[in-house]
């Protein structure tokens, strides 16, 4: 073992940890503000890849574009979702669950009868395909780019929740409902725009997915498990999912590094049941909400 | 029943009895399978592969093929003159489920023959309930031996099969420095213990072994040893989504086919076209089938298979084309059994028992002539190794000469050999059923 190949461990773990934030964001946004529990999360992805897919494969978008285009249209199917199903949820969460489960199967099935069930392809221009080389690290430019998109959302998520009128609603609403909405903040659409805005960015990072593994109508299981550890280990708001990725993140790869990716991620799963088992709100349990 | 102590012992101790004579459970033959055929009535096979789910992208175009198969047979005057006729069900992705439907399958719908299952895990669920009925499964893809169950019949290569050209020949081509990445599962596992025997053979040198969860697409940490570790090539054992993400991100971090080429057991054309050529391009399978195979029987086929309403996917490889022709070892089987025993006498063990050296010849199957073995009841072939070119498609760049026997225990010699009647250990004894 030399410093470089620490170095590059290290390295990968901001990238991973990108990626396990990018998934985590949409569900943090919508859990931390409504409370629901999304199980139709993976399922969100999923549609972001396949809207990307969409775009690239009839109608010739290039990739770039595709990235904004699936925040709107997986945004779209948020709202119409919380419109049509959630909206009648919000004081049983319990419902939310399964309710959200069975959405989370519709659309699996409904993308299998339109796709059918065999990996869909996502092309991507020549230099994402590639590596760059800082000194004796290397990593590829696509990890790049995801680590880019991610930091921008997060940015722009932290200017709109601390920066904007909306933002002061949202964390409003989410400190006390009812007292939110007797100085005339009306409640309900700050949820349904929270839960499309959620949707969306489930979207992008199944945009960016599509690219790093493949487009399936089951892809979205594989990331929906770390998206929840996230949500729960960092509390539910947005700076606890961002440091909560970011120490996984590092271990997952340092671990991985010293031992092998099995053991890296039982030993990762075995912390999060200690660290629960002591603080059990999470790293940043947000004061003074009330549900 | 009250349990006062008399009553728990003596229940105990029936129990126990009826435990000790294993026999009393076990139904005889006949009683195992419980119907009988008759002239004029169409023999009911089951489709025991997952429609939905995680295994659906392989298994449904093993489903579909064996519709075709089955619809092509039915037109050529059926088995034994009769037509077939395909139960097929949903395993969805779930051993569970895999498990409940076999038996649903043998024991409601009294089908004479199982075809099914893509993974290891999903036959070993399935086993016991085909061992207990003495009934008989179509395995109709590659696998890692080491079973020896007189109830199984499979079509594809086992894992002496699979390296035992590929290993010398990348060592030859690349050099002998050798990573070893798969899935984290079972088939890997004993697949990279084989292909280790014959890197000893070829003189080669194994730099390191990573096994990734089954289903994970973060493949960072292991190219990064890769990259440190500098090997001539890379044997992979990787499979499903994650061998798909493994050969992306391999090209995302920089690494090129034509200086260090994964020589995998599974990533065939399905899996090239889903990755995108780009990404294939240059790494080599080893596999009895290739869609570019040029012979006459397999272009018609081709041709004909993508034409027909079960091509829909647009692509044949080789899991498709061991599934093809184990409907014909089915029905060599079965008019060899209908032969001796009589038409109505053929039951799944007469099948099994007559399948001994059946073959499916030059003019049928599409990789060419292929034989069970007589003792073993796995398939004579000829492993080929294809490179994937810049379409997706592959050169087949070395085909064996001869046919390789297949050998479920080349590497446990200890265990003993397979024969038709059970595994045979050093010392004389046979066990039945071994899984």
């Amino acid at each position: 073992m030399d410093l470089g190949s620490l170095l590059n461990a290290l390295i990968l773990g901001v990238s991973i940890a990108s990626i396990w934030l990018i998934a985590a964001l949409g569900l943090t946004i919508i859990y931390g503000t409504a409370g629901v529990i999304n199980m139709a999360h993976g399922e969100f992805i999923m549609l972001g890849a396949y809207s990307s897919y969409m775009l690239q494969f009839y109608l010739g978008v290039p990739y770039l574009l595709c990235l904004p285009a699936s925040f709107v249209i997986v945004a779209l199917v948020g709202l119409a979702l919380e419109r049509g199903l959630i909206r009648y949820l919000y004081n049983r969460p319990l419902d939310t669950l399964l309710a959200t489960y069975g959405v989370s199967l519709v659309l699996m099935q409904g993308v299998r009868l339109i796709f059918g069930s065999d990996p869909k392809y996502l092309a991507v221009p020549e230099i994402f395909q590639s590596n760059v080389m800082l000194g004796s690290a290397s990593i590829s430019t696509f990890r790049i780019v995801v680590l880019g998109v991610t930091a921008l959302l997060v940015f722009a998520l932290w200017l709109l929740f601390y920066k904007t009128r909306f933002g002061v609603q949202v964390r409003a609403v989410m400190q006390n409902k009812e007292m939110a909405a007797s100085f005339g903040i009306n409640s309900g659409r700050i949820y349904m725009m929270t839960f499309a805005l959620g949707a969306g960015l489930a979207g992008v990072a199944g945009a960016l997915f599509g690219v790093l593994a493949i487009v399936l109508p089951t892809m979205g299981a594989s990331y929906v498990v770390q998206a929840f550890l996230m949500v729960v280990v960092g509390g539910g708001s947005l700076a606890g999912s961002v440091v909560a990725s970011g120490v996984t993140g590092e271990m997952q790869s340092v671990f991985a590094f010293f031992t092998n990716d099995t053991f890296a991620r039982f030993i990762i799963f075995v912390l999060i049941v200690v660290f629960l088992r002591f603080r059990p709100q999470g790293l940043f349990a947000q004061a003074g909400a009330r549900r | 029943m009250q349990f006062t102590r008399r009553n728990l012992l003596k229940t105990t101790a029936a129990a126990s009895a009826a435990l000790a004579a294993p026999h009393l459970w076990l139904p005889t033959a006949s009683e195992a399978w419980g119907a009988t055929l008759k002239k004029g009535e169409p023999i009911k096979v089951g489709l025991l592969f997952s429609l939905t789910g995680s295994l659906a992208v392989p298994e449904e175009d093993s489903t579909l093929v064996m519709q075709y198969a089955i619809e092509e047979i039915n037109k050529a005057g059926g088995v034994a003159g009769v037509p077939i006729e395909p139960v097929i069900v949903d395993a969805k992705s779930d051993f569970a489920v895999y498990s409940e439907k076999a038996k649903e399958l043998i024991l409601r719908e009294k089908v004479i023959a199982l075809f099914g299952c893509y993974t290891s895990a999903s036959r070993k669920a399935i086993l016991p309930t085909v061992m207990q009925r003495d009934h008989l499964l179509y395995y109709p893809t590659c696998y890692e031996g080491a079973e020896c169950t007189q109830n199984t019949i499979c079509t594809g290569p086992l894992a002496n099969q699979h390296s035992q050209d590929l290993i010398p020949f990348m060592v030859q081509q690349f050099g002998k420095r050798v990573f070893f990445v798969g899935s984290n599962y079972v088939w890997p596992k004993e697949s990279n213990k084989n292909a280790k025997v014959w890197l000893q053979k070829a003189g080669g040198e194994l730099l390191g072994e990573e096994y990734i969860p089954l289903g994970s697409s973060e493949f960072g940490p292991v190219l990064n040893k890769i990259r440190e570790a500098k090997p001539d090539f890379i044997f992979s054992t990787v499979v499903g989504a994650s061998d798909i993400a493994f050969h992306k991100q391999f090209k995302q971090e920089g690494f090129k086919a034509d200086k260090m080429p994964i020589a995998s057991l599974t990533t065939g054309e399905i899996e090239t076209r889903a990755m995108g050529a780009e990404f294939g391009a240059g790494h080599f399978l080893s596999a009895p089938y290739f869609q570019t195979l040029d012979n006459p029987t397999n272009n018609k086929f081709v041709e004909s298979f993508l034409k027909s309403k079960y091509g829909k996917n647009g692509t044949t490889h080789y899991n498709m084309e061991e599934t093809y022709t184990s409907a014909y070892v089915f029905k060599a089987g079965f008019e060899k059994a209908a032969a001796a025993v009589g038409f109505e006498n053929v039951t799944p063990r007469a099948i099994r028992d007559h399948s001994g050296g059946v073959r499916v010849e030059d003019n049928v199957s599409p990789e060419g002539l292929i034989w069970i073995d007589e003792n073993n009841f796995n398939c004579w072939l000829k492993p080929k190794i294809g490179q994937c070119q810049a379409d997706g498609t592959f050169k087949i760049v070395k085909a064996a000469d001869n046919h390789v026997a297949p050998d479920p225990y080349s590497i446990y010699p200890d265990a003993g050999v397979c024969t038709k009647d059970g595994l045979k250990s050093p010392d004389g004894k046979i066990r039945k059923s071994v899984i």
